[in-house]
Parts: C-alpha cells; structure tokens; sequence
C-alpha cells in the first residue's frame, strides 16, 4: 500500500495526513525491512536538541565511530521498535550542507553514502527547532534533494506554545513532502510517534524534490555530469567515493561552493582542470544574473517562505519573553561580564579545589585497597608484588584521580550549554580571544586547563572549527595545572629565600610568575600555530544565541558519567601502560653495587632493613635502619634504568645548570609532573611520602645541601637552577595523561607527538634561558 | 518624512533597527550569512555589544545571532526611521 502522502506538495489542504492511527497499516507495508537495520541519519541545526534526541532515542546502546583524517567523533545508536531494529548515526549539528572542512565533508558523505565503508542511510531525520522554523528548515530542504525520505522531528514543541504559536503540522507535511513528529526530546514526548513515522518513511517514496533552481543552473548541472562522465578513467581513486552517476546534490554542491571541500576533493583527482570548468559555468551563470554566490539561499529561502506561508499561526499573544529580560543582563557589557566572571571563578573552583577532597578519597581507597589485595594475593615481596602495587594500582589510581575534576566539569558544561549561556559566553570573550586567532568557544577549555589540561582538552569538544579547536588543544598543557604546584612549592619553599628587599613577597611573585609564563606564551604559541600548521581561512564567528531553557538534570548526570567512562575507556589502557613502564625502568636492575662495594640485591635488602626497623626496640634504633632503608632505597633508583638514561642525558642538562639526579627526576614525572617531587625524595634520601612538615623539611635541607658529584662539591642548586626547574615544569609536556587525552581527542598519533616535541623544546630552551641568564646575574 | 539611511550592520548602535537592503560579496562568508537567515527584506535590530565592543548581538525575526564586526559589516541595512 503506498501511503496517501502526495507527491506534489500543494496548497489543498484536503488530504489526509498520515496519522497515529494509520500504525496498523503502516506496519503491513514494511515486513521488508524486518530482516535488516533500518538505517537512520540524525542532522539538524546546533541548539535544537539533537543530542538529546539521539540519547533519549538509543539511550545506552551506542558507540563511536572514528574516521581517518576527521576530529569530530560521529555516534552510532541502536534502538528496536516492534520486531524492526533502526541504527541511528548521529551527524556533527549544522546549518546547511555546504561543506568547507573535511569535518562538514564526512558529513555530506555519510548522507549521500558515498563512503565506502558505510552504507548509505534508508531515512534522513531532520531534527528542527520548531520555534524558529523558516532558518532550521532550510537544512531540511536541502535534505530534500537528497532522493532519500525524510523525516522532520518538531522539537521544542514547548517554546513554541509560549510564543502563543501552533503549528499546522498536516499543512506542512503537504507542502514539503515529509513527514513531521512534534517532539520535546529533553522531555521525552513524541519519540513513540517519531520512531513509528520512521519506519513508516522507509516504505514511502522519496520526497518531491523541490523544483527551486532555475533552467541556466539546472543545464550547468548536466554540462557538469557530461563532463564528468566523460573522464571516468579519473574516477578509479575512489577518494570522492565511485558511484555509478554523481549524485545531483553533490554536483550542485560542486558547482555552486567555490573552494569548497567538494571541490578540493574533486580537484585532486580531477587537477585544476575541473576548477577551470567550474569557474567557467560559474562566469556563465553570473552572466546571466544568478551569481553562485548567495543563490542557493537566496532562492531555497524563497521557495521555503512559499511552503510554510499559514503554517504557522499566531493563536494567543506570546508569553512573557524571559530570554529577552535576561539577555539584557547576561550581554550587557559591565554586568554581563561582572556575572560571567563570577561565573567562570566559581567552575574553576570547583574543579580546583572542591574535586580536591574527592580525588584524595579515591587515591587513598585505590592505593589501601591496592595493599589488601596485595597482603592477600602477593604476600612476599618480588617483582609481582612490586608490579602490582608500584605500576597497577598506582597506574589505576593515577587514572581514576581525573574523575572528579572531568565529571565536575562536564557538569557545569552541560548545564550551561543546556541552558544557553555557553553562546553567551562565547560572545562575552569572543574578542580577546580572537586577538590570538582564536575564538571565544576556547576559553572556557583553557580555563580549565589551569585546574587539570585533561578536562580542558576534552572541553574542546564545543569549538566546531576543526583549527581554532586543534590550536586550543595545543596550547591547553601550556596552563600551568595544579600538578606543577608541589614542584613550584618545593622548589620556591628550599630556594627562594625571604631576606631581600622584596622580602615577604618574593615567593607569591615567583609562583605568580609561573603561572604568567603560560598565559603570556599560549597567546603567542596560538597565534604562531594558526600561521603554520594550521593555516587556513578564518572561520565565520556566526554564533546562534538560543533562547533560555531549564537544563534537565536528567541529562546532565547521564553526560558526566558518560565523559567520565569515555575517559576511563578511551585513555585509560594508554596511561595504564606507561606508568607499568616507568615503574620497569626504576625496578630494574635490582642486584647492583652498594656502597660498600658489595653485590646486592636491592629489592631484598630494603625488605630486610624493613623488617629491622619494625622490630626496633627503641626509636634510636628505629631510626638508624630507616635511615639504612632510605639509603638503600635511594641507592637502588639511583643505578636503575632511568637512573642511567639521567647519566646519560647529563651533558644536555648541564647547561640548565641540573645534573643527572634531577634529569632522572624529570624522566620519572612522565606519568604526572607531581611525581617529580618523589623521586627527588627517594633519590636523596628521605623517602618519597612526605606526611608531615618535618619530612618536607628534611627534603629541602637535603636540596641545599647537595653538591655535585664531580669532586668540585660545589652546591647542586642554587636558585638560578630552582628557577630553571620551575620553568622547565610550567612549559613542558611531562604528562602522560594529557598525551593520551590529546590523541583520543585528535584521532591521531601526530598531535600528541607534536605536543611532545614543541614544549619539550619550549621548556629546554626557557630553563636554558632562565639559568644562563640567572648564573650571570648572580 | 526623513530620508531612510543606509548603514552597515556593525555601525549600528545598540537599540537601533532596520530592514536589510543587500548582503555583499562573494564568499562563503556572504553565503554563511544569507544561510543564517540574513535575507534581504528582513529586519534586523542590534541587541548589545560584547564588552570590547566586538562582537555584535542581533535579532533577525525571532533569534538572536552573534556576529563579528566584520562579518556584520557585509550586511546593509536601511535604518528605519524614527529609530535613528
């Protein structure tokens, strides 16, 4: 049975719409489809709900989708609805199909099928916000030459009864050719209805295509197919996706995009000969008064105020206007920014310092629960116990320590973003960021990367532009994050000494200084990147202020923990493996030389010694096998591997004034700068858990009073050297989990390495400069 | 009656309005902005400035949209009287 939706939209309001009660039959003429996946694509605007469609649609059965050479992360969902399975793909939100980056190009491939690895989708569900129709169906009718049926979901039904609207959804089911569901997806309305009209347009004809473009573009199109067709021998690349004819839609894309990716992708295997045939019709069309420019839109809005004319109506007088009311305040230039201030001190607080208590709740859990299990599976000390407790549960805990601080965030993300401050936010800063080429999307990321840079990075996921977000990412580890603090406190607590003139302020000047490093070098890092590596056309700031709405709670939490799970899943594995491997490297060799001369083997040793201090009878004599024990210990590190490779190293680290102890310290606070101070701990002697003041004091007085090793027993540091410390650890990327986090987020090796590579040299060359320039001075 | 006055988008102060007489150039910036719904005939009113004056907030029929000064400037806009 075909269903009465007519093929020519027309102005009769007669025919029946396709309704509820239709179900019935509807089912009877799509038992075709009961052996295979329905395959739906979910497009729509930004800020109309489509991610919440798609998770009150799929809710836990998705995964994701990485494509090579693409940053965004493309969502597939699975949903059953009666004895039918549909798989939902959930597109990147965008406002029309004119791809520009390789990001909007998957885009328009996934809809068009032309990727060889995803087939092509059966129904294309435009999720549109019903209170601003006109601009969020221009999408749609784009949608509509796609030969494919469509269905419109009618979300934000709510907004609409408060502008005192009703909209006359038979009327325009007519008039475009589809069929459309009112859905108010954060509450989950409608989608029973949206789920049945979906499978009801997979057995309906396509859409009528709406007849816009005038007789000069449509013979332009067949010049184009012609000329195509007739080189198919370029053809067998498959880059642009090999079909038997090109579909329409791309062909228009191509001919009206100038220097769009359309046509960068068809100039690679086409050459410059096929720009110069565009370029051709394109003058032809100008010729003769259609410029490409603006004419799509120009006529596809046209053809659209056409169709929806007494769609809508005005039935009551609107509501009170809150958005109106409150945008006063929020974008005014004093208040608005007094507010987002206010705002922004009180989300990085949070993650500041209230996530604080959290994560030292979870690491002393992991690391008691770690030691339970150990006593119990691994009672005698060896290389198992050793692993398990100094690599697993640490490696564990150094993962899940990111929790808090990523769930809180994320938190206050969606809750902004739900709400629409986000775009308010975006506006506020828009301007200081583009000083740098950025855009005002990138701050809260950066923010929040003076807290942690993995929650930060993993921010990034609201700026769009593929390099505004890249540079953002980039410079995100150059904020100096929390975990630099205990280097800066030890460093400015043993050196920097309160006697000179500036006296009490000395210190809070140094820190303050750390912390300026980064925002006065990121601008510039910024500015440098958006020169070179990512260099492109800047990107349009076109940004949509959505209307106020209560953010559903509901949805909140479900996004906290699924960017908490993501974390744990995605870049968990990663970190995991590289604290096992640092632990390798301070574990082995465990026989060496003491310093006495003898073999030994240190793991045992240090056990033995252990076991004497615990047997003590008095605290003298506790604390003479302590002693024992931390010289052992720190004996043992000392010729490990790292130890070595800090030998090793020593004549490169010399000119910034360390020697191969401190450069073994920095190669051991690879998995988490912090761990820098440990090691410090453990290679001088006083143990690497500092549990009270005397402890610490006892580090800093073994730091004044090291010398160097070379017979000249001159002082190691000095503060020239602590400040060449403090700047090599405020630039430099020794944090395993932000590498991780950038190549998940990323999708590829290049940038983490990159990262890598860029602040390594950063921080060499600013500690170099730092220590030179202090040694003269001094 | 005045003379209606032809300014550009980012020229107009906060509060003022006016209908759009012609969206310029040949770029995708032009074809970004028509595809927003910056269409000839509709009209458009400043809402605010961000605090370094940049970017701009504007209403166009029924949302608000955040445009750079220099995108808005492609925008033409015939002030409507009594709003100048």
């Amino acid at each position: 049975m075909n269903h009465p939706i007519p093929l020519h939209s027309s102005d009769e309001h007669g025919d029946i719409p396709p309704s509820s009660a239709d179900q019935g039959a509807t089912k009877t003429c799509v038992p075709s489809l009961s052996h295979r996946v329905l395959r739906v694509a979910l497009i729509g605007n930004p800020n109309t709900g489509k991610t919440t469609l798609f998770n009150a649609l799929c809710g836990l059965r998705q995964k994701t989708g990485n494509y090579p050479g693409v940053t965004v992360e493309i969502k597939k969902g699975r949903l059953n609805y009666g004895d039918h399975e549909l798989e939902i793909v959930d597109l990147p939100g965008t406002y029309s199909l004119s791809p520009r980056s390789p990001d909007e190009m998957l885009a328009v491939e996934l809809v068009l099928g032309l990727r060889p690895d995803e087939p092509a989708p059966d129904v294309l569900l435009s999720i549109v916000d019903a209170s601003n129709l006109e601009r969020n169906l221009y999408l749609t009718c784009q949608l509509l030459e796609l030969g494919k049926p469509v269905v419109v979901a009618l979300n934000m039904m709510d907004l609409v009864a408060r502008q005192g609207r009703e909209i006359n959804v038979s009327a325009l089911q007519h008039r475009l050719g589809v069929l459309a569901v009112p859905t108010q997806a954060n509450r989950q309305i409608g989608l029973e209805s949206l789920k049945r009209a979906l499978l009801q347009a997979a057995s309906l004809p396509p859409p009528p295509r709406p007849d816009i473009f005038p007789a000069p573009v449509e013979s332009e199109l067949e010049n184009l197919r012609t000329w195509l067709s007739e080189r198919p021998h370029l053809r067998s690349a498959r880059k642009v996706g090999a079909t038997a004819s090109w579909p329409r839609f791309l062909l228009l894309r191509l001919l009206l995009d100038s220097g769009s990716a359309v046509e960068r992708r068809f100039r690679e295997q086409y050459g410059e000969e096929i720009s110069a045939f565009l370029n051709a019709a394109r003058q032809r069309l100008s010729e003769q008064g259609l410029s490409t420019a603006g004419l799509e839109p120009r006529l596809r809005y046209a053809w659209l105020r056409e169709r929806l004319r007494d769609c809508v109506h005005q039935v009551r007088p609107p509501a009170f206007n809150w958005t109106d009311r409150i945008d006063r305040l929020l974008t005014h230039k004093l208040w608005g920014t007094l507010i987002f201030l206010n705002l922004m001190f009180f989300v990085f607080w949070s993650i500041f310092r209230a996530a604080e208590p959290l994560m030292h709740a979870l690491e002393f859990t992991i690391t008691e629960a770690g030691e339970l299990v150990a006593d119990w599976v691994l009672p005698q000390p060896g290389i198992l116990r050793s692993l398990f407790l100094d690599g697993v549960v640490k490696g564990v805990g150094s993962v899940l320590v990111f929790l808090p601080q990523i769930m809180i965030l994320f938190g206050f993300i969606t809750v902004l973003e739900d709400c629409g401050y986000m775009a308010r936010a975006a506006f506020l800063m828009d301007k200081l960021m583009a000083k740098c080429g950025l855009s005002g999307k990138s701050f809260i990321p950066l923010l929040s990367s003076f807290a942690c840079a993995i929650p930060g990075i993993m921010a990034t996921r609201v700026i769009e532009d593929r390099r505004d977000r890249l540079a953002t990412i980039l410079i995100a580890p150059l904020m100096s994050c929390s975990a630099r603090l205990p280097v800066y406190n030890l460093m400015i607590a043993t050196f920097i000494t309160t006697n000179t003139f500036l006296g009490y302020w000395l210190p809070a000047l140094v820190l303050l200084s750390m912390y300026l490093i980064g925002v006065v070098l990121a601008p510039l890092i910024a500015w440098a990147l958006k020169r070179t590596v990512l260099r492109g056309e800047t990107p349009i700031f076109i940004l949509e202020l959505p209307p106020y709405q209560l953010p559903a709670l509901r949805l909140v939490a479900y996004r906290m923990v699924e960017r908490g799970w993501a974390f744990v899943r995605r870049a968990g594995t990663l970190i995991l493996a590289t604290m096992i491997l640092v632990w390798a490297l301070l574990y082995f060799p465990r026989t060496g030389i003491d310093a006495h001369g003898n073999v030994v083997n240190f793991e045992l040793a240090c056990v033995e010694l252990l076991a004497r201090r615990d047997a003590a009878a008095d605290e003298q004599e506790k604390e003479h096998w302590h002693q024992q024990y931390l010289e052992t210990q720190a004996q043992w590190r000392r010729q490990s591997w790292l130890g070595r490779a800090g030998r090793w190293l020593e004549p490169i680290l010399r000119p910034l004034g360390w020697d191969w102890r401190i450069g073994m310290a920095a190669l051991a606070s690879f998995p988490a700068r912090e761990v820098v101070v440990g090691t410090l701990g453990i290679i001088f002697g006083v143990g690497e858990d500092f549990h009270d003041e005397a402890e610490s004091r006892q580090l800093r007085q073994r730091l004044q009073q090291a010398t160097w090793e070379d017979g000249t027993d001159q002082p190691l540091f000095s503060v020239p050297v602590a400040l060449s410390l403090m700047v090599f650890f405020a630039l430099c990327s020794q944090c395993v989990s932000t590498l991780a986090v950038i190549r998940r987020e990323t999708n590829s090796w290049a940038w983490p390495i990159f990262t890598f590579v860029y602040m390594t040299f950063l921080a060499y060359f600013a500690a170099l400069l730092v220590y030179q320039v202090g040694s003269l001075l001094t | 009656m005045s003379a209606e006055l032809t300014l550009r988008l980012h020229q107009l102060k906060p509060g003022q309005r006016g209908r759009i007489a012609r969206v310029v150039g040949n770029d995708h910036i032009s074809q970004r902005l028509l595809e927003m719904g910056l269409l000839e005939g509709d009209f458009v009113e400043v809402l605010a400035l961000a605090p370094l004056g940049d970017p701009i907030e504007v209403k166009v029929s029924d949302y608000r949209l955040s445009l750079r000064r220099s995108e808005a400037e492609r925008v033409c806009v015939l002030l409507e009287p009594g709003h100048g």
